[in-house]
């Protein structure tokens, strides 16, 4: 663990990745704190352009609502669903893609059937269709957003899954009679963790993406403000009001940046080759 | 009168003043918008807004009506009522042809009101007190009714009330007549050419039975389904012609500004569209009055006037729009005062029940328009869940009463008889059907007035009995009723005479000519 502390902070990218992940998440634990009002209240007269008044350093969007504040709110929605779909299609992924490795021949056959028949639809597409016919809420967009990325995960595990399955020590545990389940748990998956926790780091920055593109389309969830849906909703009135689309435009790539980063810093560290020669 | 200034704006452009000081003059094309695309443009069979406003252009009524509402000639040259106001006698216009040349006769008048029966359901109603329909000769017209029904004069709008060529329907199956994808009225345009997505083309009727008139050769009907590229296509030149609705709110201003740029709000008197928000009276918090009024002094309805709509329209006070007849603002006043709200909320025994809201999935506006009014009913200590959903789904969810506060908005063509007594009365709770009385409200006594008023004569006692069912309605709060909406029409200067009626661009082509 130290070891894997020490490479992480050796790479740049990693500690700048790890920086803004750290601000991204405080903000969008205490930052309602700071700000009690709900971030839909109007609280201004509307189109008040930012940095005219500091009790609206944002300025207000359309109906005169603070943007700075729908920022931070904004923030907890869409770390939330980035990181509660990501744990999802993980819970759903992983022991898929375990199992067929594991397990091979038929089963594998099986599940990696039902996987590609996810991979062939465009999961952007089948996230809309999703939303659209479970009707837009949290719940939806944050099952919808893990139906749709599970599979790579599976896929992966699976290809980790085969080639630690023919290793020594796995066939020694077989040997000794351990039962399959403890196999995979025990043996198999804490080896193969590195890359999907690399994976997974990524997979919260796309689900971010995601949610953010579909409150853009408008199917969001209508009681939650989030960045995707302050991007959306000033769209239309860009021309007029630039700031109210800039602002969390700009928070989405700053945060989808920072999994990135982290996600590089992340492979890097735990990489054994990689660390060990130190770059 | 409706508040016809938009900023000041008309002001200096004169387009409801007087042009008499021009002669118009002939020729030129106009591009126009439309949207959204039409699903067909046979006005007997589809009346959505966008039909009517291409077709009304295309086909005409017997009558037309000022922006006052008041009748005027239009294939009906004139007519007369009865003494016991149950006999109304049409004499038609002579010498006015289809427009594949065939002459226009009583027989035609009697044929479409047969059709306009089965195909259109407001015509339906319309006609519900009509005993028979006779024509003495080719250029005469009588119908007679079962009781004297004060708003009978309002009903032959070219919407409401269209002429169908008898020689080219009678006999086939309506639904698939060919003609239906190309139509053939009597007006002062023809169809000529609908390219799916892109254009709807009408060109000049030479043989228009006014002389002189129309003054245009062609109108190009464009479709450019994206709200901002609209904009962008009258400010580059491609359209002249925005229609009220066809950009949206916050644009107006910007697109007002422009040079050589009119902007007017007239052109909607007979619709009146009036905004309001369907209350569920049936189950729940809703179904105590003391909750509704506190919805309704709760909404800060002059905000989203001045913010949501852009100073367009008007605060609603009761049922009716401030234009339709018998119209009173001697009624109950809901002022914005949320302390009032809560006060009323706590004596009615809320105690934070969820409530759903369904806002309109009719663009930008409305889903600002829902984000705000929640606010406000949060801001008062309503517990709302915002449900959201297309507009066919929110359709079906009011339709089958499965909301219990809903967005909407509908016309109500001139008579309360016509366009407002539907909402409200109990013969009118149907379920599955959307625009009846959704919310549930029951009350004899306004059933009763509603039922007096339509037959009542003389005028003065109409007057007498809507009043006093206006009053009634607003201590009630059947509904919330939050602003007499208005679409303000945008075009070039150059065009002139577009808006002279009360039902506007839907059948202004007639009299507008380009100054070039």
């Amino acid at each position: 663990m130290k070891q894997f502390w020490k490479s992480m902070l050796r790479s740049p990218s990693g500690v700048i990745g790890l920086i803004i992940l750290v601000l991204a998440i405080s903000v969008a634990l205490f930052g309602p704190m700071l700000f009690p009002n709900s971030p839909w209240r109007m609280v201004q007269r509307p189109f008040l352009p930012p940095f005219t008044l500091s009790a609206v350093p944002l300025g207000t969007d359309a109906l005169g609502r603070d943007v700075f504040a729908g920022m931070i709110f904004g923030a907890r929605v869409s770390l939330l669903v980035g990181l509660v779909s990501t744990l999802v299609a993980l819970i759903v992924g992983v022991p898929i893609g375990a199992m067929a490795g594991y397990f091979g021949g038929r089963v594998d056959d099986a599940l990696m059937r039902f996987t590609e028949f996810f991979q062939t639809i465009p999961s952007f597409a089948l996230a809309i269709v999703l939303v659209a016919i479970l009707q837009p809420s949290i719940y939806s967009i944050v099952t919808s957003i893990a139906l749709v990325s599970w599979p790579p995960v599976a896929r992966l595990v699976r290809g980790e899954v085969l080639s630690l399955r023919t290793r020594e020590y796995v066939q020694a545990a077989v040997v000794t009679g351990q039962s399959n389940t403890w196999i995979i748990m025990r043996e198999i998956l804490p080896n193969a963790l590195s890359p999907v926790i690399v994976l997974a780091s990524l997979m919260v920055a796309t689900a971010i993406l995601l949610e953010s593109s579909l409150s853009f389309l408008g199917l969001g969830d209508p009681n939650l403000i989030s960045w995707g849906y302050m991007v959306g909703a000033g769209r239309t009135v860009i021309r007029q009001a630039w700031w109210i689309t800039v602002f969390p435009g700009v928070a989405i790539l700053i945060s989808v940046l920072g999994l990135n980063l982290i996600g590089e810093g992340l492979n890097d560290a735990l990489n054994p080759r990689l660390s060990r020669e130190g770059r | 009168m409706p508040k016809r200034v938009l900023l000041g704006l008309l002001l200096a452009c004169g387009l409801t003043a007087p042009t008499l000081a021009q002669e118009p003059k002939t020729g030129g094309v106009i591009n126009a918008v439309i949207q959204p695309e039409p699903p067909g443009l046979m006005l007997a069979m589809v009346q959505n807004g966008p039909v009517q406003m291409v077709s009304g252009n295309i086909f005409e009524g017997l009558l037309r009506y000022s922006p006052k509402l008041e009748p005027q000639p239009e294939l009906a040259e004139s007519w007369s009522v009865s003494e016991d106001a149950k006999t109304y006698t049409f004499k038609l216009r002579k010498g006015v042809t289809w427009h594949d040349g065939k002459p226009f006769t009583a027989a035609d008048v009697l044929f479409s009101v047969e059709m306009l029966k089965q195909t259109h359901a407001r015509a339906r109603n319309n006609l519900a007190q009509v005993d028979k329909v006779e024509a003495p000769d080719d250029y005469t017209v009588v119908f007679t009714l079962k009781q004297p029904f004060g708003p009978f004069l309002g009903i032959f709008e070219v919407g409401s009330m269209p002429m169908v060529p008898k020689h080219l329907y009678e006999g086939t199956d309506w639904k698939t007549n060919p003609y239906n994808n190309a139509p053939v009225g009597t007006g002062p345009f023809m169809f000529r050419e609908w390219q799916k997505g892109s254009f709807i083309r009408l060109v000049k009727n030479p043989n228009y039975h006014e002389k002189g008139k129309p003054y245009l050769d062609e109108i190009y009907w464009q479709i450019i389904p994206d709200a901002a590229a609209r904009s962008v296509a009258y400010e580059t030149g491609k359209v002249d012609v925005l229609p009220g609705g066809s950009v949206e709110n916050f644009d107006v201003p910007r697109l007002s500004k422009l040079k050589d740029t009119c902007v007017t709000g007239a052109g909607w008197e007979f619709f009146s569209p009036l905004a309001w928000l369907w209350l569920n009276n049936r189950q729940g918090p809703l179904a105590d009055k003391r909750v509704r009024q506190a919805i309704m002094y709760a909404i800060d309805r002059d905000f989203a006037k001045d913010v949501i709509w852009n100073g367009l329209g008007k605060v609603a006070t009761g049922p009716s729009a401030s234009t339709i007849k018998y119209y009173t603002d001697d009624v109950k006043k809901y002022p914005y005062d949320p302390a009032k709200a809560k006060a009323l909320l706590k004596e009615a025994g809320y105690k934070g029940e969820k409530i759903r809201l369904l806002p309109l999935a009719y663009g930008e506006t409305w889903q600002r328009w829902g984000e705000a009014v929640k606010q406000n009913l949060q801001d008062v200590g309503m517990n709302i869940e915002t449900i959201a959903t297309d507009v066919a789904g929110g359709n079906q969810k009011i339709g089958d009463w499965d909301y219990d506060i809903a967005f909407t908005y509908l016309y109500q063509y001139g008579d309360p008889a016509l366009g407002v007594g539907r909402n409200y009365i109990s013969s009118a709770i149907a379920k599955g059907q959307m625009f009846n009385n959704v919310e549930g409200y029951s009350n004899p006594e306004i059933d009763k007035l509603f039922a007096d008023g339509a037959v009542a004569t003389p005028d003065s006692k109409r007057k007498e009995i809507y009043e006093k069912a206006q009053k009634i309605l607003v201590e009630d709060v059947p509904v919330a009723w939050m602003l007499e909406l208005q679409f303000p029409t945008i075009m070039r200067c150059k065009v002139k005479n577009l808006i002279t009626t009360g039902i506007g661009v839907n059948d202004g082509f007639k009299d507008a000519w380009l100054d070039k």
